[in-house]
């Protein structure tokens, strides 16, 4: 049957599960949702991902696929007929895309990681600084890659909105722990913008955490008090 | 033949003894891509490479018809998609997405770990090693049955995992250790003897005596020696 050809192991709080959720919707395509719980890990998972024992792992017929970006990717490539292409057809189109999606992981997200994580106002004052300058880094990508259409993917949601998309609950969820806006309409007008039309996607809207839960969620993992 | 405009112009900025720079002229090589080559003095960083990479500011950048093109995993998913004779990755979704999968855990986890042995001795330095050595027997399974990462010939995962074969065991005269030893690694080393085989390969890796001395003169005590 159709539905169960196609799993994916994961946990509804990960924004990097988030991605390939997305994609499927993109896609139209039914699967079954295989939630870790929390702090321990499967056995499917363990023998799905050997190499990471990370989630997400999507499981198509029993081929596994691990790493959220090349899930992406062969979502795109293997339901390449069904909805819209996640990447632009251009070939430079699709490295600055996948040049930003690497940068995202590699910089952005470790920065919004640190933030949560982070102890005196030093610390916090550098966080805030490398936010911003990735801020004004994607502020531009944005506009390079979106052409005047409201996604970085043009008139649809693609791989770099799922990218950096999946990761608005948990900076919603940090701005409130840190008591500072982290995406300012003031200063990233277009990617502010984005983001709004993005949460609103019908694709995103069943597999984004929300915030007051998301919120609960991160008292658990980051133990530490915030602001 | 490939195809080739008159106002077709291929600029590589990199480091002769960068592994991520060679691998993107092994790439074009392959392709039958004519292209200038801009050596880079990585400790006195030229303004035309701060101008194209702003984000990371390293090299190789591709330049293509005035196109820049940064990270080098980014750079060689454009060559292949841009010059389409000789592929370097495969064209089944599944295949494509292991050979990702592949690449990214090479420049993630098994170079971020070899390189952490820098200046380090004793225990440490050995735990370092084994480490690596774990890491590297996801490869050595991966080779099983085959002459190349790509199969019959080379793939995306033989290019960049040049920087297992001529750069990390290249290494191992100067940091006293058999990282790759051949008794634990067969199907490794006798995959570097079939690199070896190739002209291309050949041709673009750097020369080992210069390499070596080189490293040597670069490192304190323990280096990898690589940008």
């Amino acid at each position: 049957m159709a539905r169960s050809d196609v799993k994916l192991i994961g946990a509804w709080a990960s924004p990097f599960v988030m991605r390939p959720r997305i994609a499927l919707n993109l896609k139209s395509v039914p699967y079954e949702f295989l939630q870790e719980t929390f702090g321990s890990k499967s056995e499917l998972l363990l023998k799905s991902n050997p190499v990471h024992k990370k989630i997400p792992v999507l499981l198509h017929g029993d081929k596994p696929v691990c790493e959220s970006n090349i899930i992406v990717e062969y979502i795109d490539d293997t339901w390449s007929s069904s909805g819209p292409s996640m990447l632009p057809s251009d070939p430079y189109d699709r490295a600055m895309a996948r040049f930003w999606a690497a940068y995202i992981d590699e910089k952005w997200f470790v920065a919004l990681k640190s933030f949560l994580k982070a102890g005196g106002e030093e610390e916090k004052k550098a966080v805030i600084a490398q936010l911003e300058e990735g801020n004004a880094f994607l502020e531009k990508a944005f506009i390079d890659c979106s052409k005047g259409k409201p996604f970085f993917n043009g008139d649809n949601i693609g791989y770099l909105d799922i990218a950096l998309g999946c990761f608005l609950a948990w900076l919603r969820v940090t701005e409130l722990a840190v008591s500072h806006k982290i995406l300012d309409e003031a200063k990233t007008p277009s990617l502010s913008k984005w983001a709004e039309n993005f949460c609103n996607d019908p694709a995103v809207k069943p597999v984004m955490p929300e915030t007051a839960k998301l919120a609960e969620f991160a008292k658990k993992i980051f133990p530490k008090p915030q602001a | 033949m490939a195809e080739r405009s008159e106002s077709e112009e291929v600029k590589l900025l990199g480091m002769w003894a960068s592994p991520f720079s060679r691998r993107i002229e092994i790439a074009l090589t392959l392709k039958g891509v004519s292209y200038e080559f801009s050596e880079e003095d990585i400790t006195n960083k030229s303004s035309l490479l701060l101008q194209l990479n702003p984000v990371y500011k390293m090299i190789p950048v591709l330049v293509h018809n005035g196109k820049p093109i940064s990270e080098s995993l980014v750079i060689l998913e454009y060559i292949d998609e841009t010059w389409r004779d000789n592929p370097i990755l495969p064209q089944d979704p599944y295949e494509k997405a292991m050979a990702r999968f592949w690449a990214k855990f090479v420049d993630e986890q098994i170079y971020v770990t070899a390189m952490k042995v820098v200046g380090k001795i004793g225990e440490e330095r050995d735990a370092v090693v084994e480490a690596t050595r774990d890491l590297l027997m996801f490869l050595e399974k991966e080779l099983v049955g085959k002459d190349f990462f790509g199969g019959r010939s080379l793939g995306f995962v033989d290019i960049v995992a040049t920087l297992v074969a001529f750069w990390l065991m290249r290494t191992e005269e100067i940091v006293g250790v058999k990282v790759v030893p051949v008794e634990k690694f067969p199907e490794i080393h006798r995959w570097v003897k079939n690199l070896l085989g190739n002209d291309v390969i050949k041709k673009c890796i750097p020369p080992e005596d210069e390499h070596l001395q080189y490293i040597r003169a670069r490192s304190c005590v323990l280096s990898l020696g690589f940008v």
